[in-house]
């Protein structure tokens, strides 16, 4: 069972609450009142407006200004619009959109009728990973209790204003979570990324104007629109307003769910929230932001958690997946657990990707059994090197930046293997 | 007719919900899952026919995702986490001790074809590890004993 977080904030303050889950519940605790607001009292572009000066930035990895992705979408068309909500999370590291979906379904729905409205979108997809079997029936609940209320629908509050929305159950590829990916596996074919341009706001769903953002990025409209611009500024860093919500998992005391202003500290988060690691051991790396993201090692981690800072690391925030592994680790098996995900889970569109994860797999397979070469290291970041940049979609950087990671921070556990010929560390966790 | 008339009718209401008849797709593939466990030839012919495209554009589609079989499949898919996270925290260990319990390898069926046993990629329980799913039901902070107990209870 999926615990309520371990620190809350605006978005998962109710979350312990079974009645939040109910629409009555919600409701009681001033839900839906900013989806009202913002449609009798603010005009489509005033919404866009606000949403662009609160600074959000979309929390599904890539960090875009939400607001200005809003503006995209364009005014005078006599095509549909549609909204699609992306959550299909898989990176691997993160868990927050299950929480905000089981726990927070009336959140969500309230920050997508806000940006249907924004956009003028007469209908929202909702892409739900096909392993989220009860997150999506839990919002699939909320959402049938929004239509007997008349919060989605025909007219949705009397206003006039049409809306539906929809759950797609997707089926067991991570590369839907990209989201022209996610776009096409929407409309009933294989989840292969898009050349990009065109992007979604011109040619989306089914080919209609389209905004995609991510669960989390929803949650957090209808608190800007209930408390206003500034006060979203007010919280996080200047460049990166906002709570976000951490998944820490790992070697940690306290694993789990944890939602902070941007800025936190990934020490303290760590170390003081989640105990650190257990047994007195040392922690040797942590993972900032999702497994595509470069690790940074022990030495490293007096870093806010915001792009601004971890950009200087040669890092990101991604998706706020923050790993941790303790001075047993090895980081050669780090390298081949990682880089077998991304070989199984490329979607073979790209030679560079298809071929590239495969060697970058054989590779640090190669030098964790002990047969690996010195060469090997350069190599491993060679092929890294020519991945980045070079495909349709931004799966092949997720897949060569842990791999430049590892190699800058941690090569001498490369190099130890390879003049050991064998994997030094006894005490590791098992391949 | 593999389909019957049950999962047609809800294919059909999937469908209106759409724009383009084949952004149903996936929800038929889900709905004939649930009923069929798999897609047959015979499956995909008359998901074809439903939705006006060709039987090998279905079967495209049930070749990329890993939810879906065109093989008749064990009545529990059970999936082991073995993404960093579960590592971390002992999930291959616990995933070989299942496989021994079981007497299976790594993506195998039990003898009496009731289970399908393997390892998987990250299902968002990181912070619950080791954890596995029966089909769409996660079991979490998973000791080998507890493991156990929940195979055992399958039928």
């Amino acid at each position: 069972m999926l615990s309520i977080p371990y620190v809350t904030g605006y978005l998962t303050e109710h979350f312990g609450d079974d009645e939040f889950t109910q629409i009555g519940g919600y409701e009681k605790r001033g839900g839906y009142r900013a989806a009202r607001k913002a449609m009798k009292e603010m005009t489509p572009a005033e919404v866009i407006d606000l949403v662009k000066s609160s600074g959000l930035q979309g929390r599904g990895g890539a960090g875009f200004l939400t607001g200005l992705k809003w503006s995209f979408m364009p005014v005078e068309t006599d095509k549909p619009k549609y909204l699609v909500c992306n959550a299909d999370e898989s990176e691997p590291g993160s868990f927050k959109d299950r929480i905000l979906l089981e726990r927070g379904g009336h959140q969500l729905i309230e920050g997508l009728l806000i940006a249907a409205w924004a956009t003028g979108s007469e209908k929202t997809f909702v892409y739900v990973r096909g392993e989220y079997g009860f997150p999506a029936r839990q919002l699939q609940r909320c959402i049938d209790e929004a239509y007997a209320r008349g919060y989605l629908g025909k007219n949705v509050m009397k206003t006039g204003f049409r809306h539906d929305i929809v759950v797609q159950r997707g089926a067991g590829a991570y590369i839907c979570g990209e989201e022209t990916g996610l776009l096409e596996s929407l409309e009933g074919k294989k989840g292969q990324p898009r050349k990009k341009p065109p992007f979604p706001a011109q040619y989306g769903a089914f080919g209609m104007p389209s905004t995609v953002n991510n669960v989390e990025t929803f949650c957090h409209v209808p608190h800007i629109v209930k408390n206003g611009a500034e006060w979203f500024r007010s919280i996080g860093t200047e460049k990166s307003p906002g709570n976000a919500i951490f998944g820490v998992s790992g070697h940690v005391v306290r694993p789990g769910l944890y939602e902070f202003p941007l800025g936190t500290r990934l020490d303290e988060i760590v170390f003081e929230h989640a105990g650190g690691v257990p047994d007195g051991r040392k922690v040797k790396g942590v993972i900032p932001g999702g497994m595509s993201m470069p690790i940074l090692p022990a030495g490293q981690l007096d870093v806010p958690l915001a792009n601004e800072f971890l950009r200087e690391r040669k890092t990101m925030l991604g998706t706020g997946g923050i790993m941790v592994m303790d001075e047993t680790t090895c980081m050669v098996r780090v390298a081949c657990v990682i880089t077998y995900f991304f070989r199984d889970e490329s979607c073979g569109q790209c030679t560079q990707c298809r071929e590239g994860t495969g060697w970058l797999n054989k590779i640090a397979n190669r030098i964790e059994r002990g047969a690996g070469h010195a060469e090997d290291l350069d190599i491993l970041g060679d092929v890294a090197g020519k991945m980045e940049g070079r495909t349709i979609c931004a799966f092949a950087d997720a897949a060569a930046w842990p791999v430049q990671g590892l190699l800058r921070h941690f090569r001498g556990d490369f190099e130890e293997h390879v003049r050991q010929k064998k994997c030094p560390f006894t005490q590791s966790f098992e391949l | 007719m593999v389909i019957s008339e049950d999962a047609r009718a809800r294919i059909a209401s999937e469908i209106a919900k759409y724009p383009v008849k084949r952004g149903a797709l996936l929800p038929a593939l889900h709905i004939v899952h649930e009923e069929l466990g798999h897609v047959s030839t015979q499956t995909a012919v008359e998901l074809a026919e439903i939705f006006e495209i060709r039987p090998g554009d279905v079967m495209e589609v049930v070749s990329f995702y890993n939810m879906f079989h065109a093989t008749p499949q064990p009545r529990h898919h059970v999936h082991v986490c073995t993404n960093l996270s579960c590592s971390l925290r002992g999930s291959r260990e616990l995933l070989r001790a299942l496989e021994s319990y079981l007497s299976v390898d790594d993506h195998g069926n039990t003898a009496d074809g009731r289970i399908h046993l393997g390892h998987e990629e990250c299902l968002g329980a990181c912070a619950y590890a080791p954890m596995l799913r029966v089909g769409d039901v996660y079991h979490e902070d998973l000791d080998l004993e507890k493991a156990k107990r929940i195979l055992d209870e399958l039928d």
